[in-house]
This record gives C-alpha cells, sequence and structure tokens, in this order.
C-alpha cells in the first residue's frame, strides 16, 4: 500500500518545525499543509477535535497529535535512522528529558507575555526576570551535560529546537534574554541548530519570523 | 549503601497517585521491588541525590539508575520487562495511548486540584471543566471493556488513580466532579477497574486518604484566607 503521510503545521510554529526535522531526518515524503490558526480547517478539526491545534500527523489516514508523541510515532514507524536511544534507560532519560524542556518552555512563556504586553518598566523586567528563571534550569541541566547524547540530532535536540524560537522573541521584544554572557550553553546550543543541514531546511526564515511574532504581539499589547 | 545491587528500588509516598501508578506497572509485571517511604514534606538524602531536577517522588531506581517522572517510568518498566505488555504493540495505538494519559495528566488533574482548592465562581468553573474533560476523555474507550481492550493496560493505569481521587476529592471539597449521567461509561470503567484484586490491593488504606485530603484541604483553605 502507498504511504500517505501528511503533516498539518504553522509555518512560524516550533512544534511544527520538530515534526518537520524528524521527518526528513526519516528521509519519509510528506505532504505539508497550512493551517491558518484564525480559520481552522474542517479536516483539522476532524483529525484533532480533542485540542484543535496543529501539528498533526497523519499517516495512511490515522491522525496523530502533541509533538512528542508524533515524534515517537514517527520513530516507532519508520525504524531506520533512530531518533530515540535504543537502551530503555537511555530511551527514558531522553523522555524524561524532552518534558523537562517542553514544561520550562511553556513556563518561561507567562514572563515573557508580561513582557511583552507591560505598560511599566518595572513590570517588563520582572517579566524578563520571571523568563530567565526558568532559562536557567535549563541552563543548568545543559552545562552539566546531562542533556545531550552526540553530535547528531536526537530525541532531546529535536525537542530542544524550540529554544530558537526565545532568541526570536527577544529580538521582537527588542531586549536580550538569552544572552551569551547569562546563559552560554544554551546560546552554544542555539547557534549548533543555526549550523545544522537538516534543520536550517525546517526552521522558518529568520525575517519573516521576526515580522509574524512582532504583528501577533502588537495585538496581544494592544489588547491588554 | 543503599539500593539493591541489580535489583529495583521504587522511592514513593503512600498518598500520592504517581507513586501508585509505578506499582500498579511493577505488580503487574511482577517485578520484585523494595519500597522506600519517603516522609513528605521532609525529603531523604536519597530522593534529592537521586531526583536533583525534581526533588519528587516517585524515583525507580534499577541496576543503580535513577529515573523520575512517572510515565516515563512506567513505559521504562514496560520495555525492560517485556512479559504482560502495558503499551500496545502498534505504533499508532501506542501514540493514541501516550496522547491520552497526557491529555488526563494535562486537562484533568490540573482542572480536578482547582475545583478542591478553590473556592466560589472559580471552583464551579473548575469542576465543570474537569467534568466536560473527562467527557472527552470517555471517547477514548470507544466501546472496550478498558482502555487496553479486554485487560487492563498503560492507559487504564495512566488514568484509573483519577477515580479514587475524585471521589474523596468531591466529599471533601464539596463539589460534584464525577457525573455518572455525563460519563456514564467512563464511571463503570473507573468502578470495575478499581475493583481488580491487583490494582484493589495496592490502594492506600481509604479512611487514612480520606483524613489526609481534609487535613490537606483545610490547610489549603486557611492559605487562601491569609
Amino acid at each position: 500500500m502507498a504511504e500517505e503521510v501528511k503533516l498539518f503545521g504553522k509555518w512560524a510554529s516550533p512544534f511544527c518545525c520538530r515534526i518537520e526535522v524528524a521527518l526528513k531526518l526519516k528521509g519519509v515524503e510528506y505532504e505539508y499543509i497550512e493551517e491558518d490558526m484564525l480559520n481552522k480547517s474542517p479536516a483539522l478539526l476532524n483529525y484533532n477535535p480533542v485540542h484543535k491545534k496543529i501539528p498533526v500527523l497523519v499517516h495512511n489516514g490515522k491522525p496523530i497529535a502533541e509533538s512528542l508523541v508524533i515524534m515517537e510515532y514517527i520513530d516507532e514507524t519508520w525504524k531506520h535512522n533512530p531518533i530515540l536511544p535504543i537502551d530503555p534507560f537511555e530511551k527514558a532519560m531522553a523522555r524524561f528529558w524532552a518534558k523537562f524542556i517542553d514544561d520550562k518552555f511553556w513556563a518561561l512563556w507567562p514572563g515573557v507575555k508580561k513582557a511583552i504586553t507591560s505598560s511599566g518598566e518595572k513590570e517588563r523586567e520582572e517579566g524578563i526576570e520571571e523568563a530567565q528563571l526558568h532559562l536557567n534550569a535549563l541552563e543548568t541541566q545543559l552545562k552539566e551535560k546531562k542533556f545531550f547524547g552526540g553530535e547528531k540530532l536526537g530525541f532531546v535536540e529535536i525537542s530542544a529546537s524550540l529554544l530558537i524560537w526565545i532568541v526570536v522573541f527577544q529580538e521582537v521584544m527588542g531586549v536580550e534574554i538569552l544572552t551569551q554572557e547569562k546563559f552560554p550553553a544554551l546560546h552554544k546550543l542555539t547557534q549548533k541548530f543555526v549550523d545544522d543541514d537538516v534543520f536550517k531546511q525546517c526552521v522558518p526564515p529568520w525575517e519573516p519570523l521576526v515580522a509574524y511574532f512582532k504583528a501577533q504581539w502588537g495585538t496581544l499589547a494592544a489588547s491588554k | 549503601m543503599a539500593g539493591n545491587g541489580d535489583g529495583v528500588t521504587l522511592l514513593g509516598y503512600w498518598a500520592s497517585p504517581y507513586a501508585l501508578r509505578v506499582i500498579w506497572a511493577l505488580k503487574l509485571k511482577e517485578v520484585h521491588y523494595e519500597y522506600r517511604e519517603e516522609h513528605l514534606p521532609d525529603k531523604s538524602p536519597m530522593l534529592l541525590q537521586y531526583n536533583p531536577v525534581h526533588k519528587k517522588i516517585p524515583v525507580l531506581v534499577h541496576k543503580g539508575k535513577p529515573l523520575a517522572e512517572s510515565l516515563v517510568i512506567i513505559e521504562y518498566i514496560d520495555e525492560v520487562w517485556k512479559h504482560n505488555p502495558l503499551l500496545p504493540q502498534d505504533p499508532y495505538h501506542r501514540a493514541k495511548a501516550r496522547f491520552w494519559a497526557k491529555f488526563a495528566d494535562e486537562k484533568c488533574v490540573p482542572a480536578m486540584f482547582r475545583a478542591f482548592s478553590k473556592v466560589g465562581e472559580e471552583q464551579v468553573q473548575a469542576a465543570k471543566e474537569l467534568r466536560e474533560n473527562l467527557k472527552t476523555l470517555e471517547s477514548a474507550l470507544e466501546g472496550k471493556q478498558y482502555f487496553g481492550g479486554e485487560t487492563i493496560g498503560f492507559l487504564d493505569i495512566a488514568v484509573g488513580w483519577i477515580g479514587c481521587w475524585a471521589r474523596m476529592n468531591e466529599e471533601v471539597a464539596g463539589v460534584n466532579m464525577i457525573d455518572a449521567e455525563m460519563i456514564p461509561l467512563l464511571s463503570v470503567w473507573f468502578q470495575k477497574f478499581l475493583e481488580l484484586p491487583i490494582i484493589k490491593e495496592c490502594l492506600p488504606p481509604q479512611d487514612k486518604l480520606l483524613a489526609h485530603t481534609k487535613e490537606f484541604h483545610k490547610m489549603l483553605m486557611m492559605a487562601a484566607l491569609t
């Protein structure tokens, strides 16, 4: 039976980017469908009725949602070039760190949002400090070299790629959150992604990405 | 040195549903393990050493190597001890099980906690959200006896504890969480699951858990007033 792989995504989404990296590493051909999140397609609502979000992978008509769940599915379905380690303990550690990264990313978002939407300098700085608290947690673990296996992109590295979006956020906000000085290990990691051949194909172009978030947050700040 | 050589040690807490679901996994796999009770809120040096990132239970130590996060631990147990598989073999069904476990942990459990710990309108909204999310979870049963099919599996042990804790929380916080009319199939499943001998024998003593829940609620209500 011919394989039919579709990915419903949003070009500016770090979660969608993860899936594209995973599919490219596996050499899986897929059809990409861009979703307008303000005008979701009937197909998306049908394939992800629970969350109504992207990314959604549809393989031979069967939908899978949630980026880390999708990544595991991809690894189990196309077994060459494994993304997760083979050893059960190493695999468990990879799952642990991917969850940690996701939790920290969501945790720093309120601080970022506060910084964007605040009218006062003090509140803005508070927001940045709150965000940096969670970045600190990531930096500490990364510095102790606990995160990453080797040179190639694996499950944890692919999951961590969403950290590039923090660099995007700071360009949009015109303020440095993820400074090389305060977060040398994280900074080095984001550079690793920027230099990687596969990743380069999947990350959206920089200028449009910055412009997109500027527009989004202009709305956020105005609505406050 | 404390630990169990090549064996398995579980650091847990008697009133923790997260430790409980790991215990269920170990029991279903017939794994011999040493159980070490943490006397929370005090944390043992062993716990702090083995889970420096989160400093929480449960922690599973196998051949001297520690793992944290209950669902990560359960998947590890499933992969190391291959008999009585918890997750299905097929990648699509595995993905569905993982999706729903994540949904329960991220959508049902926080709503339940808010319905338990808040008052007034916030509590009403949280309870409503919980009931709706449980309704959504019910759809994952797909007319089967258990989430795992004819027998219990990963998703059953991942979410089954909610049936026990929700009933206790309902009684203490005075708000409806399990609406049998709204979730007839899930209600039946909760009952059946919690009555299974291998599941039931691991539950914390119910009178002790009720007293603990009342204490906890009192503490939360007092904290809310300050």
